[in-house]
């Protein structure tokens, strides 16, 4: 090539170029290779192509989800190193391993093959932390991602299915990390376990059949470990991962939702293709939350078994407390109060009990997966959505979610009362007292202020766009008036802030026909339209082109400072003055 | 010899012979128990120093000669374990009322404490301050102590005696760091909330297993890293949505704002 050769001067002047070749490295060649095969026999190289073209779109709340499903992969690994050595047996045994203060003392085989992984098998003790902080995080990353999902309407059509599947996969993950808690049958799971046993007998008629069915005996018996180790290495994953397989794939299929932005649209996504930047930085994000999770792992202990001892019936120690995924449940029950146990009949019902450890979690759960549904019904809006809302711009959903929440919130807290009364150095019965109040006052007030204040932050997004930023910059005129003067949005900053609709309330048709004919659906109609005024009878339309044409014509230079009308009521100002 | 051999049959006679014998089965038993010892060896001057003290210190509330006020419970009975307890863990003489006395520096000596202890001890008989004998935590099994402790306490104290919460503001300390001496004291005496256990409940060596065990997880090392408080799952749930959150949050925002 370096060798100058004869011909026109054009020809020559491309003399030095290099002519692009092929990955020719003999490792990519045999990959190539391997991958040829297996698309001969396979055919796979369509669907895996369609898949590496997906586009994905950057933001960070969109990997909370990831968070969740790496977590869940981690647990998957370390728990199956734990299946090498954890024994499911209520076989008892006397302890003679390497932790002292414990030597000589009766224990079931659980417990101590438990404490063998951690005292007695060469890496077990961080396999264990890696497996149960990897469990928290799952739920907790999980958590969070179904309410970013919540929040930024990403379950509106057609993705209800999904958000379905993910309320199952979110109630199957509490069940999952209850079952492995329960499992080292040390003192705390074995308490989890009573508990579990009385929440059975709570539910009214069959409790005490349901109990034996279950621990196929009186309480504990010798079948609950076996069982419950079926459930959780078996059963529970395996659907877990069905699911989540099923999931991921409706992600794929029905591709990633995007915040509002310039040049995105219902219609596509706007990002970077999952071959070869996402997946790099997907692969990537993988090793940092396993990372993460490992360094945890190693530097903070979690469910220190050796220190709980093992499960008797007879002891129960203070600070007996669930993992937090089930602490809601727990809180209910510390919140729920005596007198709702009773007896008619010669039955007891116990009330105080079933509320919160038999209804609350189908009942949660039920009111979750059917929102989707609800809100439609509502707004009566039947297309696709494939762009997000901002919060904000859905003041009655965010003020729902942020009730919903502070009652989970409440829940929770409340089965960490007796922690907060020695750490705060308050009285337990205030601290329930509290809470009590709070459940029924908390959610209403929580919903009403988050409501202004996303109502206020539309009405400053309308501000922004017509009279632009405030600059802080004084101007005075030659006739001694004063200016600040405003800055215009850019065009992008401004679409993000015009770009979402509001929904009207539904107005009501009559009530009967032009025969005077009661209409059938007189009935749900007339809720459909209460509930939508609820939605939408309050709400702050965005900014029209017109107005915002109007806003401009008002004069580019700047908004007085004496202007009669405050700033709040831009809309105003910027049609009536002249 | 010839003049008590005389007088042998005199009248007091009989009644000096049961003082002489009362005085030596009671010096006798004075030596050979010697979980009574402190109260039995307590000299008149250690008597009345105590009770010097105690008017000073304790009677505006407890009463004069302990018989017990508005303001305080009376003592006779109570022991010296009781007081030794409640002055040497800088429970008493309480400063400030409220629903559960706190502990404060002790502000006594030792002798004076054990002056105290004599002079309540004196008003009636009542637990004595244990031997050493029963409160070295190192001659005990640690391994029983914790079977006993999980039983009998650890609903009150949490499994590994981190305290924990009781009704209207009421709670049980943590129990780190507690000399072996007011271990024993504590259930001997039943400190306020905290229920007595006796002798036939949990025998003294018994007691010291239980001291044993406390002592040794002051001892150990948490071998699975940093125990945040041991107060169990609370922490745990906190520590992962503040840190474990946080931290995932925060890369996921560095790769989101890397672009490729
Ligand atoms: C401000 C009032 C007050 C003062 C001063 C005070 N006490 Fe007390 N004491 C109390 C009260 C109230 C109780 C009951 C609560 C408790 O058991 O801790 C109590 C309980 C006790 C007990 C436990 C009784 C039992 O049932 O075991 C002993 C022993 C005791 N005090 C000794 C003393 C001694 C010794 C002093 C002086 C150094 C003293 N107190 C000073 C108020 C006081
Ligand atoms: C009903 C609950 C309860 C039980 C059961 C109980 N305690 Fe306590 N314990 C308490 C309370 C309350 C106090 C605080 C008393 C005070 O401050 O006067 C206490 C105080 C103590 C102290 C004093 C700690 C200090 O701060 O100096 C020790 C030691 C102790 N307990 C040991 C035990 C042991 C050992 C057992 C089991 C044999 C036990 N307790 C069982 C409630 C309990
Ligand atoms: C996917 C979600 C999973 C969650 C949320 C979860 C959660 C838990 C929890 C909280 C524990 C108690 C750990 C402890 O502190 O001792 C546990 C124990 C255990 N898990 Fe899992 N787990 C999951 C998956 C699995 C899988 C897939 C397996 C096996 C293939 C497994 C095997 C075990 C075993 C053997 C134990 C008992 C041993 C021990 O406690 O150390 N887990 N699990």
């Amino acid at each position: 090539m370096s060798t100058p050769h004869p011909g026109s001067p054009a020809a020559r002047l491309r003399d030095h170029d290099v002519t692009p070749q092929p990955a020719v490295s003999p490792a990519a060649r045999s990959v190539g290779g391997v991958a040829g095969w297996l698309d001969d026999r396979t055919g796979a190289a369509k669907g895996v192509g369609y898949l590496m073209k997906k586009v994905f779109p950057d933001h960070w709340s969109f990997m909370l989800g990831e968070v969740a499903m790496y977590s869940m992969i981690v647990c998957l690994l370390t728990g199956t190193f734990l299946t090498f050595w954890f024994v499911p047996s209520a076989g008892q045994v006397v302890y003679d391993g390497s932790y002292i203060p414990l030597k000589g003392v009766t224990m079931s085989e659980a417990y101590r093959s438990t404490l063998d992984i951690s005292f007695d098998i060469r890496g077990g003790l961080i396999i264990r932390q890696i497996h149960h902080w990897a469990a928290l995080m799952f739920i907790v990353a999980l958590s969070t991602h179904m309410l970013r999902v919540f929040f930024t309407g990403a379950f509106r059509k057609p993705r209800e299915i999904n958000w379905v599947i993910g309320c199952i996969l979110s109630m199957l993950a509490i069940v999952e990390g209850f079952a492995g808690y329960s499992l080292p049958d040390d003192l705390l799971s074995g308490t989890g376990l009573r508990a579990a046993e009385g929440f059975m007998q709570s539910a009214p008629v069959i409790g005490s059949y349901l109990s034996y069915l279950v621990f196929d005996g009186p309480f504990p018996g010798e079948a609950i470990i076996p069982r419950l180790y079926a459930v959780h290495v078996l059963l529970l994953p395996a659907i877990l991962v069905g699911l989540f397989t099923v999931h991921i794939v409706m992600v794929a299929v029905q591709k990633h939702t995007q915040f509002p932005g310039p040049g995105r649209t219902n219609d596509n996504v706007v990002g970077y293709p999952v071959m070869p930047v996402y997946a790099a930085k997907a692969g990537g994000f993988f090793f940092i939350v396993f990372g993460v999770i490992a360094m945890i792992s190693a530097v903070v202990g979690i469910n220190p078994i050796w220190a709980y001892g093992p499960y008797d019936p007879s002891p129960v120690t203070a600070g007996s407390q669930p993992d937090w995924y089930m602490g809601f449940a727990d809180g209910a029950l510390r919140l729920l109060p005596g007198w709702l146990e009773f007896e008619t009949f010669g039955f007891t019902w116990s009330l105080n009990v079933a509320i919160g450890a038999l209804l609350l979690i189908p009942v949660m759960y039920t009111l979750m997966a059917l929102y989707p549904f609800l809100e439609r019904w509502v707004t009566g809006d039947q297309r696709e959505h494939h762009l997000l809302d901002r919060p904000r711009n859905a003041p009655t959903r965010t003020g729902l979610g942020v009730a919903a929440l502070v009652f989970y919130g409440i829940l929770m807290f409340a089965a960490g009362n007796d922690i907060m009364a020695i750490k705060l150095g308050l009285s337990i019965n205030d601290i329930t007292h509290l809470f009590r109040t709070l459940i029924f006052v908390g959610p209403p007030i929580a919903f009403w202020v988050t409501k202004r204040i996303c109502l206020s932050l539309q009405r400053r997004d309308r501000d922004m766009v017509l009279h632009g930023r405030e600059t802080g910059h004084i101007i005075r005129t030659a006739d001694g008036q004063f200016f600040e003067r405003h800055e215009p949005l850019d065009p992008f900053t401004r679409w993000e802030l015009v770009q979402h609709e509001q929904f009207q309330p539904l107005q009501l048709g009559p009530a009967t026909d032009d025969h005077g004919v009661a209409s059938p659906n007189a009935r749900t109609d007339r809720l459909r339209a209460r509930l939508s005024s609820f939605y939408f009878s309050d709400r702050v339309e965005p900014v029209t082109p017109a107005e915002l044409e109007a806003a401009h014509h008002d004069g580019h230079r700047a908004e007085a400072i004496e202007a009669p009308e405050g700033e709040a009521h831009g809309e105003l100002e910027a049609s009536e003055r002249h | 010899m010839n003049a008590l051999a005389a007088r042998r049959r005199h009248p007091a006679a009989i009644a000096l012979l049961l003082l002489v014998g009362l005085l030596v089965t009671g010096a006798a038993y004075a030596a050979l128990a010697p979980k009574q010892a402190s109260a039995a060896t307590a000299t008149a001057d250690q008597v009345e120093h105590g009770k010097k003290l105690f008017l000073a210190n304790c009677a505006s509330c407890h009463g004069i000669g302990a018989v017990g006020t508005d303001e305080g419970p009376a003592l006779p009975g109570v022991g010296a374990a009781s007081v030794d307890f409640q002055m040497g863990t800088g429970r008493m003489p309480m400063t400030a009322p409220g629903v559960q006395v706190g502990t404060k520096k002790v502000k006594f000596s030792q002798d004076e404490i054990a002056a105290v202890a004599a002079y309540i001890a004196s008003l009636a008989p009542g637990p004595a301050i244990p031997d050493g004998e029963f409160t070295d935590g190192s001659k005990g099994d640690p391994a029983k102590g914790g079977e006993l402790f999980r039983v009998n306490c650890a609903m009150c104290h949490n499994a590994v005696g981190s305290g924990g919460a009781l009704t209207r503001g009421k709670y049980a300390p943590s129990l780190r760091h507690v000399d072996g001496k007011y271990i024993y004291e504590a259930m001997v005496t039943g400190p306020q909330s905290m229920p007595v256990f006796n002798d036939t409940n949990i025998t003294p060596d018994s007691k010291r297993d239980i001291v044993a065990y406390l002592h040794a997880i002051d001892k150990s090392e948490n071998p699975g890293g940093l125990t945040l408080g041991s107060l169990g799952p609370v922490p745990e749930g906190l520590f992962a949505w503040v840190f474990g959150l946080g931290i995932m949050v925060g890369f996921a925002v560095w790769l989101g704002s890397k672009s490729a």
